[in-house]
């Protein structure tokens, strides 16, 4: 009652003033803005993304080929997640992926850790030298592969430092079957790299520094310091940036496209898994089995995320 | 015993200095090169001292047909370098309308789910990030088979939605975060004093939310400039952008390096000089806002 009275007692604006004063757009309300807002991410992804998980599913039971008519498509079951299974190329796809894959991640994680530590401190020109060589990571993968293929020739640039400089036999880097994955390895460590460095830094500068002072008081030798300050702190961090560099490594078919070849090279020791989905769908025109391949690819790093991210959280918790 | 340290660290940081920098300034070097000095079997390193540049290379990729009667190039491969500037306009024009269409819809999107109650918001958040999980590989055969149907292959607006949909699972968790960080209080503020909503974010957000709109589209731009795997597939023709233009030409023939390394350069420069300005975003930017500093 109070609260009306009082409003009744406000001088009342003129009819301009309260023309001026009156909301525009005011009908449109929150609730109608949050449906605006929100639908067109929805639609878009539920176009590019949600719509093809389902046709590939429903393409994965069938006999489709890229070039089958409507009434040629037939259901076949389980047959092309059956010929998938057992088939041994299937496998062996996997196991490439993990060859280059493992080592990759293994190398830019130490490697780039060890950047960080050399970079942690304070020097003349650090932050362009830095942003210098985070270039790579933002490349192409098309134009790293480009530039790499053209140091890697027989007669390019790393092999006259092999040969002529250094005396050895020249490393045959793109057609040697056995050479070939380290190829792959080395171009994804240069672009890389740099990533992991970036977030170990974060997870260097994010140690608070009296816990090193406390540990000097104690005369707490290096290693001790390392493996009882830096490391419990850094961890979580370094584990997100593996969990990142798995996901983006794992489905990544363009730098071995353009550095060895759609087939993955020599003896398709180059050959992923994301590789033969192409080689599949795309060279074969099977389009059914193809999609069961995707999927079974799918379901693997579904699980590989689940179980590193499951170690996230306890690392965390 | 200082100085030994200093020496070793500089040392050390010079080594890993030179391997990550010696391809770019190989390239760069490179494309200045005649096709003699780039074959010629002893390295050379040192613009004017022990090879004379040229503009060669750069004339050749951007100037239509010039080519076709030097240094005894095959035609084929020549033709293929000269359409080396239509591919880059359709780059601008697909990049360009892909990210202006993931930064808008996508900032709208993470402030409806920052400010307003949005029903199951955490599984819609969730949804939009396992959209970004997807090997494109698996995306692209239904895409492929879509895109015929609808005749959207070789065209602008199917790679332009595709690369939208691509980033907008990056622009809508960044901002989100961001807007997380902004109080609601500038809005509540203004709107009790006789703004609607509508102009709340207009006046009152958006100039506060312009930096950060900025430097997502930074990496939006990037993620769709580089992008190889569904262009190469979908837009073989008139709407072709570089990437796959560039993996087409080591194909045809001999490789002409030095018109490679600098329709290369060309393309990778607005990366570099786009890299120098958001170095202070890239952790946030490359991680999807997980890891801030």
């Amino acid at each position: 009652m109070a609260a009306q009275t009082e409003l009744s007692v406000r001088p009342q604006p003129t009819p301009a003033k309260r023309d001026a004063l009156r909301p525009r757009f005011s009908w449109l309300t929150d609730r109608w803005l949050s449906f605006i807002f929100v639908i067109p991410t929805f639609v878009i992804l539920l176009f590019i993304a949600i719509y093809p998980l389902i046709w590939s599913l429903n393409a994965s039971f069938t006999n489709r080929t890229l070039l089958s008519r409507p009434d040629q498509i037939e259901y076949v079951g389980g047959a092309n997640y059956a010929e998938m299974l057992t088939n041994e190329r299937a496998w062996e796809r996997f196991v490439v992926t993990g060859r280059i894959v493992v080592p990759s991640i293994a190398i830019e994680l130490v490697l780039g850790f060890l950047i960080a530590m050399l970079l942690s401190g304070q020097f003349g020109g650090r932050s362009v030298i830095m942003t210098l060589m985070l270039i790579p990571m933002m490349l192409s993968p098309v134009v790293v592969a480009l530039f790499w293929r053209f140091m890697m020739q027989g007669d390019g640039v790393l092999n006259y430092y092999i040969s002529d400089v250094f005396g050895l036999a020249p490393v045959l880097w793109l057609s040697d079957r056995n050479v070939l994955p380290w190829a792959v390895i080395l171009v994804d460590v240069w672009m890389w790299t740099p990533f992991m460095m970036l977030i170990s830094l974060a997870g260097l500068t994010a140690v608070p520094k009296y816990l090193y002072e406390a540990a000097e008081v104690d005369r707490a030798g290096a290693w001790f310091r390392f493996r009882n300050i830096t490391l419990p702190i850094v961890s979580p961090l370094l584990l997100i940036g593996v969990i990142f560099r798995t996901m983006d490594a794992y489905k990544m078919i363009d730098t071995i496209f353009v550095l060895v070849g759609d087939r993955g090279g020599t003896g398709r020791a180059a050959q992923t898994a994301g590789l033969y989905v192409y080689d599949l769908a795309f060279k074969n025109f099977e389009t059914g089995v193809g999609s069961a391949y995707g999927y079974i690819m799918l379901i693997v790093i579904m699980a590989l995320a689940n179980l590193l991210i499951r170690q996230l959280n306890s690392l965390k918790g | 015993m200082k100085t030994l340290r200093q020496v070793a660290f500089w040392l050390a940081l010079g080594i890993v200095f030179l391997f990550f920098t010696f391809p770019l300034y190989w390239i760069l070097i490179s494309s200045f090169k005649t096709r003699a000095d780039i074959v010629s079997t002893v390295p050379s390193y040192i613009p004017f001292v022990q090879f004379q540049p040229t503009l060669a290379n750069y004339s050749d990729v951007f100037i239509t047909r010039s080519t076709s009667t030097g240094e005894g190039s095959t035609v084929t491969a020549s033709a293929d370098v000269s359409r080396f500037r239509d591919r880059l306009i359709n780059s601008v024009i697909i990049t360009g309308a892909s990210t202006t269409l993931a930064v808008v819809v996508g900032t709208l999107t993470a402030y409806a789910v920052s400010r307003f109650r949005i029903p199951l918001e955490s599984d819609f958040m969730f949804f939009v990030l396992s959209t970004r999980m997807l090997p494109p590989i698996v995306v692209l055969i239904p895409i492929f088979v879509l895109f015929t149907n609808l005749g959207l292959r070789d065209s602008y607006f199917g790679l332009i939605i595709l690369y939208t949909a691509f980033n907008l699972p990056f622009v809508v968790w960044i901002m989100k975060g961001f807007f997380d960080e902004i109080p609601a209080e500038y809005e509540d503020a203004a709107m009790v004093d006789g703004y609607s909503r509508f102009q709340a974010i207009y006046k009152i957000v958006l100039p506060e939310a312009l930096p950060a709109m900025a430097a997502t589209a930074v990496f939006s731009i990037i993620v769709s400039w580089n992008e190889f795997v569904l262009a190469n597939f979908l837009n073989r023709d008139a709407a072709a952008t570089v990437p796959p233009f560039l993996n087409s030409i080591i194909g045809v023939g001999a490789v002409e390096w030095g018109r490679l390394a600098a329709a290369s350069v060309v393309y990778v420069l607005p990366v570099v000089i786009f890299t120098f300005l958001v170095r202070n975003h890239l952790l946030r930017g490359v991680t999807f806002g997980a890891v801030r500093r």
